[in-house]
């Protein structure tokens, strides 16, 4: 079976006044079902690679294989529809259309959708809603939501096309404790159904619940490991008290 | 993106924003009433003036004098007496092409009658001169070659006559006296109104009495020689051209012009003269619709402007449409048809406010008005063009965006 992403020699460079070196020959593969976090502190790269990964940038050197296709020089257009097909994005900051439902906003990578003809995209919606466990929520919209609720309409969004890699750039980032570990249960629940999910965060704790970490510094991969004594969100929102003050 | 999808989008973006949407689009409504009143204004102008025009009569065409030219000193013309009654008579039997022919012969005149005395323009005139000015008598008769030949002191009387001289009265049968020559009333000329141009300008053609031909050349002209005019009809008026030339041929011979020799004499045909008034009308009507135009353009221009900031405020929402896998085309198809579906309802809007400002022009000031389909298809098609035309630089900067910018975009 062919890797989900396979990086080679990925470079980047941007050419400002004096030429900055964002990627100095990131090497990767990630293999379907995996659940990897990319770690790293601000101006290590990573922010850099994901956008690669995520088809919006493209490298100035290296190659790069989505899902067996040569995605490294493709076109603006051609990047729009491999994004459309095969990445599903998770962002920091939700990225939902403020005056649409929740339907509309899961729907919105169908609407963009080329090639064959989708016949319900509604009813997908709903399905990928019912996944993420808003099945009730259909029609709200995003003001009407809480922060973790926008975050699982958002997954929902991602999931909607049935992409080969979900990428949430820091999916937490803009939660509290207890609905970020709700949101990573999620995202293992959906790991556990095959999904292949890449993860960027700089917090420990949120890396614990994938599988594989990797760990970047100064535009290079600095560490790659299997992840130990893996965290169990379901076990640990049982056990959850929080900080109740004092 | 299918095209029911992406107006659902353009609405709901549009409708979100009221009041900014109404505003903008008042630019292209006013822009749109004002041209379409500008040119149904124009229409109604030309409209009537065509009126006119066939109020002179059917296929007429009139032979006047030329210039007078009196030692160097050119006068106007019709300033030169050249035209005889017997060019007249000349055209009458010979010009093939012509159905009638009729000499005229003016004179003003104080005429008492009817214990009032009125001072009009006495015409002596044909009796086929009713037939060629296509003018019915509202009462009585007409008179007869025989008239013409014995020279008969009768008349036909015109409407604002009628009104000085016997106002409640019936002129038929009275006597009407001019230049102390009395003349017996034996028909009212129907009301032909005011022909807006013609002699003396705004000339009010019921403001007239109509004699026999040669009782006006010998009793009240003091010449009997020459006619002021002549009018003919053609037979066709596409043969106007060839009538003209039946015309030029007779009247030169009579007036011994050889080859070379200019005219000393000119016909217009109706076809001219509407030709005339009708570029004259044609150059008001598009120079208002011009300067209305311009206050189209300015109402695009605001379109623009909104289009713009509305690019600057839903920049996030690019980067998220873009990230999920919208091409640079979907984008700017998206905001191109944002800005079409504010300028069209606003072409819409502007030609319902013209049409109402044209009924209140109609029906409260009495003016001519002419909506035509036409100018309402170009009206839409232009405010979509203008749409398309001030949407496309917003929309290109919409699709030029970085999604990675774009969304982080606050």
């Amino acid at each position: 079976m062919q890797p989900v992403i396979k990086t080679e020699g990925l470079k980047k460079t941007y050419f400002l006044a004096e030429p900055v070196h964002a990627l100095r020959g990131v090497s990767l593969e990630i293999e379907a079902g995996e659940f990897v976090a990319v770690m790293g502190a601000s101006g290590s790269g990573k922010s850099t690679l994901m956008n690669i990964i995520g088809c919006l940038d493209r490298p100035t050197e290296g190659s790069y294989w989505l899902d067996g296709i040569d995605v490294s020089g493709l076109s603006r257009n051609e990047q729009a529809e491999i994004r459309n097909h095969k990445i599903g994005f998770v962002f920091q900051g939700f990225n939902l259309l403020s005056r649409t439902d929740a339907i509309e906003n899961v729907e919105l990578p169908l609407v963009y959708h080329r090639g064959k003809h989708i016949k319900n995209p509604k009813k997908m919606a709903i399905q990928c809603l019912e996944r993420v466990g808003l099945g009730d929520r259909t029609d709200h919209h995003p003001a009407q939501l809480s922060g973790g609720q926008q975050q699982r309409v958002a997954i929902a969004r991602a999931l909607v096309n049935e992409p080969a890699l979900v990428l949430a750039d820091e999916p937490t980032g803009n939660l509290d404790s207890r609905t970020s570990i709700e949101i990573m249960g999620l995202f293992q629940e959906l790991n556990n159904e095959g999904v292949t999910i890449l993860l960027v965060t700089h917090e420990k704790d949120i890396a614990q619940y994938c599988k594989r970490r990797v760990e970047m510094r100064d535009g290079v991969i600095v560490e790659d490991e299997k992840i130990e004594h893996r965290k169990d969100a379901k076990y640990d929102l049982e056990n959850f008290h929080g900080f109740t003050g004092i | 993106m299918k095209i029911f999808k992406l107006l659902e989008v353009a609405q709901s973006s549009l409708l979100k924003n009221k009041t900014r949407s109404l505003l903008t689009m008042l630019g292209i409504v006013i822009g749109v009433s004002a041209v379409v009143v500008m040119v149904a204004v124009g229409k109604g102008a030309q409209a009537n003036i065509e009126e006119r025009i066939s109020a002179l009569g059917t296929n007429v065409l009139m032979i006047r004098p030329g210039s007078g030219d009196f030692r160097g000193v050119r006068g106007g013309a019709g300033s030169r007496r050249s035209l005889t009654y017997a060019d007249e008579q000349s055209l009458r039997e010979e010009a093939t092409l012509l159905a009638a022919v009729s000499g005229s012969v003016s004179s003003q005149e104080q005429v008492v009658g009817g214990g009032q005395n009125w001072f009009t323009t006495i015409t002596g005139v044909h009796p086929d001169f009713l037939e060629i000015r296509a003018w019915e008598l509202a009462d009585g008769n007409n008179f007869t070659e025989r008239d013409l030949r014995s020279r008969t002191k009768v008349a036909l009387i015109g409407q604002t006559v009628v009104e000085n001289l016997f106002e409640g009265q019936e002129p038929i049968g009275q006597t009407i006296r001019i230049r102390n020559t009395p003349f017996r009333v034996i028909g009212i000329l129907e009301e032909k109104g005011d022909s807006g141009f013609g002699r003396g300008g705004g000339g009010d053609q019921d403001d007239t009495i109509l004699v026999p031909l040669t009782t006006a050349l010998y009793r009240l002209a003091r010449d009997h020689r020459y006619v002021s005019m002549i009018y003919a009809s053609a037979y066709d008026m596409d043969q106007s051209v060839e009538a003209e030339a039946q015309i030029d041929e007779i009247i030169r011979r009579n007036h011994k012009l050889i080859d070379g020799q200019e005219n000393d004499f000119n016909v217009r045909t109706q076809t001219e003269i509407t030709e005339t008034f009708s570029s004259t009308t044609q150059a008001l009507t598009t120079l208002l619709g011009a300067i209305a135009g311009v206050s189209l353009f300015v109402g695009g221009v605001g379109i623009m402007n909104i289009m713009l900031v509305s690019v600057t405020e839903r920049t996030r929402e690019i980067g998220i449409r873009v990230a999920v896998g919208a091409r640079s085309s979907d984008v700017l198809t998206q905001f191109l048809i944002e800005a079409v579906v504010l300028s069209l309802v606003g072409g819409i809007l502007g030609i319902l406010l013209s049409w109402g400002f044209c009924k209140f022009l109609t029906d409260s000031l009495g003016m001519t008005t002419i909506i035509e389909t036409r100018i309402v298809v170009i009206a839409l098609v232009v405010s979509a063009a203008i749409g398309i035309f001030f949407g496309l630089y917003p929309a290109q900067k919409a699709a030029k965006l970085d999604p990675i910018d774009a969304l982080r975009h606050e």
